[in-house]
């Protein structure tokens, strides 16, 4: 891991970092890194990922309710802590010039 | 009468006889979290709000439609949404946020109205501080600050749930919720002298937990004893259909065997754990554990022998491998997680910005601390195109091997022994300059959060500098009740869970 991987990472986790933050965080992540690497010792061929823990007892199928609605309208709480709003819709800088 | 001191149950009876009201009560804990500030436990605190809810607790007392839980109050960790309280997870980014839901948690324990019949009637204290979005071993990446032991002011509280801990600590609240990820209910629990437990996964509802890792996050209670904890626990745990890993089965009396033998129908009472068998993993034992620790863990587990328990030797072995499994898949479900925030819908927005994507990036870069910038960037690693198998999947394949390896054990052993964390509590600032430190601190609590495990802390002796140590107990899916049961019968035989900080009057 170097440095244009940090901005890049960063980008993509759409965080700024400065040059000097970049290169503190630089050796954190390197010294993360090489703990995780230990990782790549372990034979686990042949083994299914376990995504969460239930699945390791038990199949588990996405749980399923009837299509009816069920929640009454909650508009003006939900928009309660919107940072911007106009008329009940959330306001954002123009995307489409 | 010194109500911070006084076990929950007996609270219930005082309140039954109407010995006490829960206004009376709730006043007392608003007044000592009013003259407590210097521990910083709490992030928001609403007398009147408290106080409105202890008055319809004691219409229900009144009326005699209280339940076992009515009228004592309780402490939310912050990661919980609560209506009326601030719900900001120690983050800048939420600051101020108010929530138009509860969480289950909070929900289940509350006041009971119409829409939510099946509440237990505690009444809320306010709102405790944590790691900010409960990432960290030691409630020092809270954007409002480092909670302070109440055992001693110069060390941390443990984290993330440090808030909680030592507010029950502190006797600023009888009992806490908490959130346990990798260690976070577990550690800060035996860092304060607490019992602890986090039930298996899907026992208690994640709707309304602000997420971090969806697949290891658990929810369970933090308070004085085993006892306090299967009441507050049998009152959270519920089938929530409003989360799509709550299981079905979930909701029962984790209280039924505190009093019981191990074995049903045995009559030894000087022997009641007779034919339980404890495991001792020898990878807990091994280099890198405080030798105070490994000690008085080790008299404990003299002391469970001496109650009938049989010890026996048995193997983790990828106990160290948990720590760099846990810190690739808990950083990928979190930078996931933590994507909704993005100015747009709730929380902070950067004043600045030139277009949408420099809003998204302004405000994430200023509302986040620099420990969960870490961690999403970790994450974002990890999942990205290249590296997704060899991290993500890869750690994925181990976690199977880690659940497949607590299988093995528990056909040598009911219960599992070990300790918390590899030390006591350490001193504000010691390793909170490098990452990995801190991270290697989790290394007896992170397997049991990869296989979703129950697992409790109950106190187990102090250190020369009288700092509490606490030791561990896991169990296989579902024996909560049975963990309990475990952990009551050696607080009925020792006294280490009744101590009290001496710096707490």
């Amino acid at each position: 891991m170097n440095l244009d991987d940090v901005q890049r990472i960063a980008h993509l986790s759409r965080l700024e970092l400065s040059q000097a933050e970049a290169e503190a965080v630089l050796p954190q992540l390197q010294a993360i890194f090489s703990l995780v690497e230990e990782m790549q010792a372990v034979d686990t061929s042949g083994l299914e990922p376990l995504a969460h823990p239930i699945l390791f007892l038990r199949d588990l199928a996405q749980p399923l309710r009837v299509d009816e609605v069920s929640e009454s309208d909650h508009r003006k709480e939900n928009m309660k802590s919107a940072p911007a709003q106009l008329e009940g819709y959330f306001l954002v800088p123009r995307v489409i010039e | 009468m010194s109500w911070h001191n006084t076990p929950i149950s007996l609270m219930a009876k005082a309140l039954a006889a109407k010995e006490v009201s829960s206004t009376e009560l709730t006043q007392y804990f608003l007044d000592r979290i009013e003259a407590g500030k210097q521990w910083n436990a709490y992030l928001d605190v609403n007398a009147h709000l408290s106080l409105e809810q202890a008055s319809k607790a004691d219409k229900l007392i009144f009326a005699g439609k209280a339940g076992k839980l009515t009228g004592i109050p309780v402490a939310h960790k912050d990661v919980f949404v609560t209506r009326g309280w601030k719900s900001t997870a120690a983050s800048k980014i939420l600051a101020g946020y108010q929530s138009p839901f509860d969480a289950t948690v909070v929900a289940n324990l509350g006041i009971p109205d119409e829409s939510n019949p099946y509440g237990a009637g505690m009444v809320c204290l306010g709102k405790t501080n944590m790691d900010e979005f409960a990432m960290g071993s030691s409630n020092e990446n809270s954007a409002y600050g480092p909670v302070l032991n109440p055992w001693n002011a110069a060390h941390v509280a443990g984290g993330s749930s440090g808030g909680s801990a030592a507010a029950v600590a502190a006797g600023l609240a009888p009992i806490a919720t908490g959130t346990d990820t990798g260690g976070s209910i577990r550690q800060p629990s035996a860092f304060c002298g607490l019992t602890g437990i986090k039930p298996s996964y899907g026992r208690v509802s994640r709707y309304g937990m602000i997420a971090y890792a969806s697949s290891l996050d658990q929810a369970g209670p933090m308070g004085k004893s085993a006892e306090d904890c299967a009441l507050v626990l049998s009152a959270m745990s519920s089938h929530d259909q409003r989360d799509s890993t709550s299981l079905a089965d979930s909701g029962e009396d984790y209280g039924r065997y505190l009093n019981q033998s191990w074995q049903e129908g045995s009559a030894n009472s000087a022997k009641p754990l007779e034919s339980l068998r404890i495991g001792l993993p020898k990878e807990f034992f091994a280099e890198g554990l405080a030798s105070d620790v490994a000690k008085s863990v080790n008299e404990a587990a003299k002391t469970l022998e001496s109650l009938g328990a049989k010890l026996v030797e048995v193997s983790l072995p990828k106990t160290k491998l948990s720590i760099p499994v846990y810190y690739v898949l808990a950083p990928a479900e979190a930078s996931s997680n933590l994507s909704r925030f993005d100015g747009v819908r709730y929380g902070h927005r950067a004043s600045e910005y030139k277009d949408l994507g420099d809003m998204y990036q302004k405000s994430r870069t200023e509302g986040f601390g620099a420990e969960v910038k870490r961690r999403i960037l970790i994450g974002t690693y990890v999942l990205c195109h290249g590296y997704y198998d060899a991290y993500y999947l890869q750690a994925q394949k181990i976690r199977r091997i880690i659940a497949a390896d607590f299988q093995a054990a528990f056909k040598e052993c009911d219960v599992i022994l070990g300790p918390v964390a590899p030390d006591v509590a350490w001193r504000l600032g010691e390793k909170s300059k490098d990452p990995v430190q801190m991270y290697l601190e989790d290394i007896y609590t992170l397997s049991t959060n990869l296989a979703g495990l129950p697992a409790m802390s109950a106190p187990c002796g102090f250190n020369t500098n009288s700092l509490p140590i606490g030791m561990q107990l896991i169990g296989n899916y579902f024996s909560e009740a049975r963990l309990l049961q475990v952990a009551h019968q050696y607080q009925k035989a020792t006294d280490w869970h009744l101590r009290q900080a001496s710096g707490v009057a």
